[in-house]
């Protein structure tokens, strides 16, 4: 594919992850500190955040299958996910994350379980986006293009 | 990267328990051309800075408010000089408010500037910090706007040091400071751990990249 072509597609990709809310700002950010002597910045910080929340994914669902639920330790797993996200400008998951803590202050399982569930999808949503954009800028470094980022 | 490397001489410590945020941090300072080490909790910061607590000291300070402290530059950081910490707020043990308080009682480390980060808007919790002495409160995420507040802090600190031991300073670039200055010695001293930072200063140090802190120091000593 002409590395035009995959430019184009990667910008339209980029431009559409931006206006359905899956990143903010602090993507931008990212990619600005990207540069020729940190060609894999991007990658490197978002495959942390990947390891980071799927460590916090599966934390979190243990200790709400507890006998006796540890509320202050699902908020403190949700505040580090919710810092995570943010950091990398994982909008909805960061959102998602503000609402959970709203019911682990309520102490509502009920309500936490959903939460999570909402979490766990949004993470997986932006999670199979930003690796469609990461192997898109792949394609066109590959192809002799400069990175897009 | 020569002129990048002559800038390399604010060192930044920064503390945070999260692995993303500390590479965030990193990629910021050293995109502004500081040196950067990062440490994941405030305790590893305090040993990092050479802060022991040493509780069977019993030497003759017991004058001083600090009479329990010990600062022992660790013998792999004797030429590292930190010139700000920044920390993250929230953090499991030690607090970024709890290492901010302990640099601010500790004499050796007191003058160092801090800067504390937080995800959170919380008014009194950023009162607090600002009481305590900390230079200032940025909300995360941090972003390179708020890295370029951090220099001002640096240079101010590093002025008002050069004041309070003119003994320190660098020798031969700066004669007509030491002149100006009522104590001048030209020998350059056993302690200095300005050595890295003369070295820095000397390799392709070019006129219009001159840190302007020296140019201040010219006006604050007329």
């Amino acid at each position: 594919m002409e590395v035009d072509q995959l430019q184009r597609t990667f910008h339209d990709y980029h431009a559409s992850l931006f206006n359905e809310g899956f990143l903010d700002e602090q993507f931008v950010q990212l990619q600005q500190l990207q540069d020729e002597s940190n060609p894999g910045f991007v990658v490197e910080v978002v495959s942390l955040f990947f390891e980071d929340s799927e460590r916090l994914l599966n934390d979190l669902s243990k200790a709400l299958d507890q006998v006796n639920v540890d509320f202050r330790k699902i908020d403190a797993h949700v505040h580090q996910l919710k810092g995570s996200s943010s950091s990398i400008g994982a909008q909805r998951v960061r959102n998602a994350c503000i609402a959970f803590r709203n019911f682990c202050d309520e102490r509502n399982i009920e309500a936490c379980l959903q939460c999570l569930q909402q979490v766990r999808q949004e993470y997986l949503l932006v999670k199979t986006k930003l690796e469609a954009l990461l192997r898109l800028e792949q394609q066109i470094v590959a192809a002799g293009g400069a990175s897009p980022m | 990267m020569g002129m990048a490397a002559a800038d390399a001489q604010f060192h930044v410590l920064a503390v945070d328990d999260s692995l993303i945020d500390r590479k965030l941090i990193e990629r910021l300072l050293k995109t502004s051309s500081f040196q950067v080490t990062t440490v994941d909790s405030g305790s590893k910061a305090l040993e990092f800075l050479g802060w022991h607590h040493d509780e069977e000291d019993d030497d003759d300070d017991d004058e001083r408010s600090n009479s329990n402290e010990v600062f022992v530059s660790p013998k792999n950081h004797q030429e590292v000089e930190v010139n700000l910490v920044i920390t993250d707020y929230c953090m499991p043990g030690m607090t970024g408010y709890d290492l901010l308080k302990k640099m601010k009682e500790s004499s050796f480390l007191r003058n160092i500037p801090v800067v504390i980060m937080s995800s959170e808007n919380v008014p009194s919790r950023i009162n607090r910090c600002l009481e305590e002495g900390a230079e200032e409160f940025i909300l995360k995420p941090v972003r390179l706007s708020d890295v370029n507040k951090l220099r001002p802090h640096m240079m101010k600190s590093k002025c008002k040091d050069i004041i309070q031991n003119p003994q320190n300073q660098e020798k031969q670039d700066n004669n007509e400071l030491i002149q100006s200055q009522s104590q001048s010695q030209q020998t350059s001293q056993p302690n200095n751990n300005t050595s890295n930072k003369r070295k820095s200063m000397d390799e392709g140090l070019s006129p219009d990249r001159t840190r302007p802190r020296y140019n201040d120091m010219t006006v604050m000593s007329n």
